[in-house]
């Protein structure tokens, strides 16, 4: 039998599991934050569509001061959502089509590492193109959105929204269908997130007492972590053949 | 260094390695020759372990497969015809993104060392789409052997590359050999094996057919010995 043969480069064993894993995940934050501040191909796309789909909503609903507020949780979500596969699939697009996704399943890493990288850039692209949105539909909404309590719900959120639709996009992007792919397996999935961070928001912007709104906040943080766990378990699976 | 017991890969009903034996050792370098099909980049992916054997046993540097795969992953560099590079990055950017992914010590001195290697630090801060598909290869080289790789797996690495890249291909290809590395090449360029390898091993339709050493081939015959390997 072959005797195991040594490497240069290896630490020991736990040094390596631990030091390697958050050192891989900071790579894959660093290559893609790098990448796109260079090509803003994705972002630029993200927030295009964000802005377009909000003057369409603008436009087409024409509502009073009154109701505008009721509807603004949905407007912003559904912009966001739709934006976020975009991103989603375009983020894992760039992986696959020059073969770079096995050049990350190469790396002597555990895989959820890749996960986690991949879930951490994705949410950083959804948050800048949310931040922008947010002082748009201000403006033409004439509503303040900048409160710290609806912020903390936008996070929580699409910290939901990205740790799922990472792990479908993966999943989604091996197929020849990937672009329509994507939101039937995605939609459905996060339909639960969606709706609680509307009712949370719209609980929020109508001035309902924490009490009320409570029970959609703990929905999205029970999601958040179910989501991230089922990724992290799921990951391996999804990408190997 | 590498041992393949009866590997067997379905793809739902489709049986793509029906029973590969196969071995190679340390310093060996190997090109597995055959038709389109005959199952090769499935073959590499399973030892890349990129994809997971139905059937059989596979064992690299001592470590099984699948089960102690990222030790496996370490010790090995892959070469494919995509280049497995960042377009928006620079040579030198991609090379580090993969230096920290496979926690290369002194990464500065070793990137150095392998843009020298491949001949492309004068471009080193040049973004990957502005080259040309040869220095592309070379670079796809170069992040191959980045963290020192004991084997090397190549698969069609010459596709796409006209004359030129091809011969700059060969001399990076060389100098990687040169350092004892063990090499498995899947190929369909006859010429360019029969320059670079030592055996040549023959896959058809899922299973090793022939297998035979530089010496035991006459010089410039590796074509006959192909097509009769693939008649019989």
């Amino acid at each position: 039998m072959a005797t195991k043969a040594s490497h240069p480069n290896s630490l020991s064993k736990k040094e390596a599991a631990v030091g390697g894993y958050f050192k891989a995940i900071s790579a894959i934050v660093w290559k893609d934050l790098r990448a796109e501040f260079r090509s803003w191909e994705l972002i630029s796309a993200m927030l295009v569509f964000s802005l377009l789909a909000l003057l369409i909503f603008n436009f087409a609903l024409e509502l009073d001061v009154k109701t505008r507020q009721s509807v603004t949780a949905g407007v912003l979500w559904a912009t966001f959502a739709f934006a976020g596969t975009l991103g989603l699939n375009r983020s894992m697009s760039i992986e696959k089509d020059r073969g770079c996704l096995d050049g990350l399943l190469l790396a002597p890493v555990d895989r959820s590492a890749i996960y986690f990288g991949k879930f951490f850039s994705n949410l950083a692209f959804m948050l800048i193109v949310e931040a922008i949105v947010l002082p748009v539909y201000s403006v033409l909404y004439n509503t303040n959105l900048f409160q710290p309590g609806l912020i903390a719900i936008i996070l929580l959120g699409s910290v939901g929204y990205t740790s799922v639709g990472t792990l479908l996009a993966a999943m989604s992007v091996q197929t020849r269908t990937r672009d329509v792919l994507l939101p039937i397996l995605l939609f459905p999935v996060a339909f639960a997130v969606l709706l609680s961070a509307v009712k949370a928001s719209g609980g929020f912007l109508n001035g309902a007492d924490f009490a009320e709104i409570s029970f959609p906040i703990n929905l999205l943080i029970v999601y958040d972590i179910i989501f991230i766990a089922i990724s992290f378990m799921l990951f391996d699976a999804v990408v190997e053949e | 260094m590498i041992a393949v017991k009866k590997l067997v890969k379905r793809f739902g009903l489709k049986t793509v390695l029906r029973g590969v034996d196969f071995s190679v050792q340390p310093g060996e370098f190997v090109a597995l020759l055959g038709p389109n099909g005959a199952g090769k980049t499935t073959f590499l992916r399973i030892l890349a372990a990129l994809s997971r054997p139905t059937l059989g046993e596979v064992s690299i540097a001592g470590y099984k497969l699948p089960d102690e795969a990222a030790q496996v992953r370490a010790r090995l560099g892959v070469v494919s015809h995509l280049s497995l590079l960042y377009n928006d990055l620079t040579a030198e950017e991609n090379l580090r993104f993969y230096a920290r992914m496979y926690g290369v010590e002194n990464s500065s001195a070793r990137i150095a060392a392998v843009l020298a290697m491949i001949g492309l630090e004068t471009r080193r801060r040049d973004l990957v789409r502005t080259y040309s598909r040869g220095m592309q290869q070379r670079l796809a080289i170069g992040r191959a052997v980045l963290h020192d790789p004991q084997i090397m797996l190549l698969d069609e690495p010459y596709t796409g590359l006209d004359q030129d890249a091809s011969s700059m291909l060969d001399a990076a290809l060389k100098a990687v050999a040169a350092d004892g590395r063990t090499i498995v090449m899947t190929s369909h360029d006859l010429a360019r094996a029969e320059e670079l390898a030592a055996r040549f091993d023959i896959l058809s339709r899922g299973i090793i057919v022939a297998s035979a050493t530089r010496k035991q081939i006459k010089k410039n015959n590796l074509l006959s010995f192909y097509k009769q390997a693939l008649a019989d």
